[in-house]
């Protein structure tokens, strides 16, 4: 594996995938010349992205194009096997020297990065309550009083209050999403990732969901989604990145990408969307 | 009897508790990536599951002191009856273990944790409750294994009523009594086991 020199923690020359204030000490995330590959399969070939804070960025593509696996590869779930990720100028899975950290130091580098699952990944033993406040209690190790509080707000906050005590089996789709972002919320984290958080959800569901990411993405939290919801992408997002093949295809403000996409696969990609072709044609 | 009894009680509840720690231990490096650890877990949890378990009581207690290795015969009952049955409950997790789906214990990693916290916190919970029915069988399993124990001169429930019956000659009473307080056993058992259904049932 070659994860190429960390020690730089300013993010070198102006990036492809750089907002336009590219200065690189306010962005949150910040990856450079990322390369993931399954076997032979380069999924990822080079991926260039900054995220400032209080952006969201919409990862949008056809199915297999990288984005779930750029996403995975941010907090290391999957372990890229070139290139660097820098969280808050910080860089995750490497110490400086280029050594790969050891699982201490990794797990507490991913605590300030929330992550929603596209099956919502709820611990089934706990109860709604409990899977909020697992991980601040036992990883975060702050105090079980001040957490609860927290965390039936936050609960109130995606509309679940009546359900402290109900167990992830009982609820529906919609619910169980709310209470992942609740759980991935009461981390405090400075980044958060979506994966797919609607794909898994029957379409009368959608709304409920969108709708708490809507409000997160108003008052200022830094997210990162990968979805095919192509109007929330339009009204939510802060720029949307395109991605084709494993490459960031076009970067772009929705109006501007959706309004006039200026490569032919991003053309492609949209007359397929408003075809209605990617109805039934998302990973289920 | 009583004391009887109450030996193969203390045996079982000890036997199933240090197997049930042990085997939780055991099946982490049973699903482990790393091959040579998992080798050698595996060929340990196969060699337990082929071995008659009276064959190991005997190797344990007559065999080992051969090699300097002496035991009582409590130490040696119990280690005899904690190294075979920790196999078996590293096995029944593990194929639990196979059937959880994988993205909560993502979740696990993605929220912070790594190692024997993850497993103790995330992995192993769902696991016991769904696993809890064949543990319990398993329990009843340790509870009748322990009788083998009589014959390493420990005076527990098999033993006690083998003594009686040679003293006061009265064979099927004292054996048919000892097979009452066995079954009364296991159904302490089922109750715990259907105890756990119901935690399991509440959270499917």
């Amino acid at each position: 594996m070659s994860i190429v020199n960390t020690t730089a923690a300013q993010a070198g020359p102006a990036l492809p995938g750089a907002a336009p204030t590219g200065q690189a000490g306010r962005a949150v995330l910040s990856i450079a010349g990322l390369v993931k590959r399954f076997g032979s399969n380069t999924v990822l070939d080079g991926i260039d992205l900054q995220v400032q804070r209080g952006e969201t960025v919409c990862l949008l593509g056809p199915s297999g194009s990288g984005k779930s696996t750029l996403l995975r590869c941010i907090n290391w779930l999957e372990v890229p096997d070139a290139g660097r990720v820098l969280l808050e100028g910080e860089a995750i899975g490497v110490s400086t020297g280029g050594v790969v950290m050891g699982d201490g130091e990794l797990s507490r580098m991913r605590t300030r990065i929330g992550m929603v699952f596209q099956h919502f990944a709820l611990w089934p033993h706990l109860t709604v309550l409990q899977n909020v406040m697992e991980a601040p209690v036992h990883v975060q190790r702050r105090s079980r009083g001040e957490v609860r509080e927290e965390a039936r707000a936050l609960l109130e906050r995606v509309g679940l209050s009546a359900k402290h005590d109900a167990f992830p089996a009982h609820l529906s789709g919609g619910q169980k999403q709310r209470v992942g972002i609740a759980r991935a919320l009461a981390m405090k984290p400075s980044l958060m990732l979506f994966d797919e958080p609607t794909s898994a959800l029957d379409p009368e569901l959608v709304g409920e969901v969108l709708s708490v990411m809507r409000d997160l993405a108003r008052d200022g939290l830094t997210m990162v989604v990968v979805t095919h919801e192509m109007s929330f992408a339009r009204d939510v997002a802060d720029r949307v990145v395109f991605m084709d093949a494993g490459a960031i295809v076009e970067t772009a403000p929705p109006e501007a990408f959706f309004g006039a996409p200026r490569t032919e696969r991003a053309r492609q990609f949209l007359l397929r969307y408003s075809n209605g072709a990617a109805a039934g044609g998302e990973t289920r | 009897m009583l004391s009887g009894l109450g030996n193969t009680v203390v045996l079982s509840v000890l036997g199933m508790a240090a197997s049930l720690f042990l085997g939780a231990l055991l099946t982490p490096v049973l699903v482990s990536r790393r091959r040579v650890p998992a080798f050698v877990a595996l060929r340990f949890v196969d060699l337990m599951r082929c071995t008659p378990f009276l064959l190991l009581a005997y190797i344990v207690y007559y065999g080992l002191p051969s090699i300097g290795l002496r035991f009582d015969n409590w130490s040696a009952g119990l280690f005899a009856l904690v190294l075979y049955n920790s196999a078996y409950m590293a096995e029944i997790l593990r194929g639990a273990w196979m059937a959880q789906p994988r993205e909560p214990i993502e979740a696990g990693l993605a929220f912070g944790y790594s190692g024997l916290r993850l497993f103790r916190r995330i992995v192993l919970p769902p696991l016991l409750l769904t696993a809890g029915p064949v543990i319990g069988n398993q329990t009843i399993q340790i509870i009748k294994d322990s009788a083998f124990l009589t014959i390493i001169a420990l005076p527990e429930l098999t033993h006690a009523a083998s003594s009686i019956q040679s003293r006061h000659f009265i064979p099927f009473a004292a054996f048919i009594v000892a097979v009452f307080l066995y079954w009364a056993l296991c159904l302490l058992v089922e109750a715990a086991v259907a105890f756990g259904k119901r935690l399991a049932e509440a959270r499917r």
